[in-house]
């Protein structure tokens, strides 16, 4: 076995910028969350008061309705998209000329800021003005208002969010893809598995890691996600589209209850941490009892 | 299996492209409106091309410069990302280091933060912790490149681990035993296979670094900003200057694709396994 100081030392540039940059300032939200700051109020003092940021959001009924409301968001877009990621990368898997082209087509929405996504959307969706609402009441006669109807604007924001980030489940699947071996599969036809069988049995386990981390990454970002739809719905209408980081977003600027937003984000965070550590070893080990036989 | 006519797979894709283009399309339409035919009833096509807008975004130095940041700061941030975190996903894969499972699933905690809050920390950091006597971290590309490996890094490093698992550890075995050094294996047997992998994080990475938006808002004036940052300067409260957002954001459609169609050269099925057995 080869000396393990070398694999330290490619590990250590990872370990010191994560460090710097991912402990020093979580360390600083943390003592900031056990405080009473507002650095803009009467008081520009921090002033430490216990656990009551922590006391006081377990009965925030908005923080706890934005932390329902995002991860219904965050498990319908982060489901549809992985599917539908998979699909499509199944598709270019396939020969048919163009391939490179409909590739670079389909890649574009992720090189569109997420902030010009919103705006985009949101000028395409507006009653009266956006082609979109235009199109469906000249064609179909259906009247799509987001203003008005929670349900309609609960469903933008995720069909929004599956529009901008399926292609990134599509690449990180299509390399996963690309890189199996060729023998598994070329045995299972010679056997006679079909196609049902062959997804199942062998395309699923060895592309299970790419589709955990694909998941993880998406799960994430669903769950953070502020800018879009921000743009599009400002979190309304009512608090229908208020997510997580939108509420401390609004608890951190215009009240700049800097306490406060700190404690939610911790609570966020661990939440999240909790969450995909469930996850994570809900699956991995049961690909790890898997490999016994 | 069973092969198809390609063209129903073509078909497939352009219907395909229409949905996803559709957005980009209608960012084009906004960029050539003047700003009071955006709120009119809407129609599908344009009759009259309004370029205005482009010629004041291509005119203006300021954004020319944020541009430009932005490319230097996406293309060495990815770089850098994508290098550290192939070494990264070396060591956790191919070496026995205690604790390593752990090490791995914090370096994705650190893309998990909601960026509200964590801002002040980074101002604070970048402003009185890293300076130098007159110099500070604050506004500067290289703080904007380490900044963004907080949330490419472990993007990177989840989404290679599989790739660089995936291949199998007897070929570098094999190579070991024919007397190459840890470095040919890693250049010459894992490099090639991994190209794939390699050239999707690539990609996303920059992408990741080239959208960001919030970060760079803070902790960037003039020096390091970004063309993301100079185009949301046009979306306020108070109103948005539609033209002007809509065609600075069909301008950044244009580095992103070069860059895009270059790398993606790369993203074809590597050797076969079998093969390489041999």
């Amino acid at each position: 076995m080869r000396s393990n100081t070398v694999g330290w030392l490619m590990l250590a540039p990872t370990i010191a910028i994560l460090g710097i940059f991912g402990i020093l300032p979580f360390i600083y939200v943390l003592y900031v969350a056990f405080h009473q700051w507002n650095p803009f109020g009467a008081s520009p003092d921090m002033i430490y008061n216990g656990a009551n940021n922590f006391r006081r959001l377990v009965f925030d009924a908005e923080f706890l309705s934005s932390i329902a409301v995002t991860m219904k968001f965050a498990f319908f877009a982060v489901a549809s998209e992985v599917a539908l990621g998979y699909l499509l990368a199944q598709l270019f898997m396939k020969e048919f000329p163009g391939r490179g082209f409909f590739r670079t087509i389909h890649t574009l929405p992720l090189i569109v800021a997420p902030i010009v996504v919103g705006s985009v959307w949101r000028l395409m969706t507006t009653p009266s003005i956006g082609i979109i609402p235009h199109l469906l009441k000249s064609w179909f006669g259906y009247d799509l208002n987001i203003g008005r109807d929670p349900t309609t604007a609960f469903a933008l924001t995720v069909v929004m969010d599956i529009w901008h980030w399926t292609p990134l489940v599509t690449l990180t699947l299509l390399a996963a893809l690309l890189a199996l071996p060729k023998e598994p599969f070329e045995q299972a036809q010679i056997d006679g598995a079909n196609r049902w069988q062959i997804f199942w049995h062998i395309t699923l386990p060895m592309i299970r890691p790419a589709i955990l981390a694909t998941v993880f990454i998406r799960l994430m970002d669903a769950l953070r996600t502020v800018d879009e739809v921000w743009m599009l719905t400002s979190g309304g209408p009512g608090a229908a589209t208020r997510y997580v980081g939108l509420h401390i977003w609004k608890v951190v600027f215009p009240k700049t209850d800097y306490g406060y937003g700190a404690a939610i984000s911790v609570i966020v965070l661990y939440l999240t941490l909790v969450m995909c550590w469930i996850l994570y070893v809900a699956l991995v080990a049961r690909r790890e009892r898997k490999r016994t036989f | 299996m069973p092969s198809r006519n390609p063209l129903i797979y073509v078909a497939l894709w352009v219907l395909l492209s229409l949905l996803t283009l559709f957005p980009i399309y209608w960012l084009f339409v906004i960029s050539v409106k003047p700003a009071v035919d955006l709120f009119t009833t809407p129609s599908l096509f344009l009759d009259t091309i309004y370029w205005k807008n482009y010629v004041n975004v291509i005119g203006n130095a300021t954004l020319r410069g944020y541009m430009l940041n932005s490319i230097i700061i996406s293309s060495c941030n990815a770089l850098l990302v994508t290098t550290l975190a192939f070494l990264a996903c070396y060591a956790l894969s191919r070496y026995d280091l205690p604790g390593k499972e752990n090490i791995f699933f914090w370096t994705i905690t650190n893309r998990m933060a909601p960026a509200a809050v964590f801002l002040l920390p980074f101002f604070l950091l970048f402003t009185q912790v890293f300076t130098f006597g007159d110099w500070k971290l604050y506004d500067t590309k290289i703080g904007m490149i380490l900044l963004y490996c907080t949330f490419n890094l472990p993007f990177a490093i989840w989404t290679l681990r599989p790739t660089i698992d995936g291949i199998p550890k007897e070929l570098d075995e094999a190579a070991t035993v024919d007397g190459a050094s840890t470095w040919q294996v890693i250049s010459e047997v894992i490099f090639p296979l991994a190209r794939p992998g390699l050239a999707v994080t690539l990609i996303l990475t920059w992408v990741f670094a080239w959208n960001e938006f919030l970060l760079a808002a803070t902790l960037t004036s003039f020096n390091a900003r970004t063309i993301t940052t100079g185009l949301s300067e046009y979306v306020t409260t108070t109103g948005t200057e539609w033209g002007a957002m809509a065609s600075i954001a069909v301008i950044t459609l244009i580095p992103a694709l070069i860059i895009f169609s270059v790398v993606q050269r790369h993203i074809v099925a590597g050797l076969t396994f079998g093969a390489v057995k041999e």
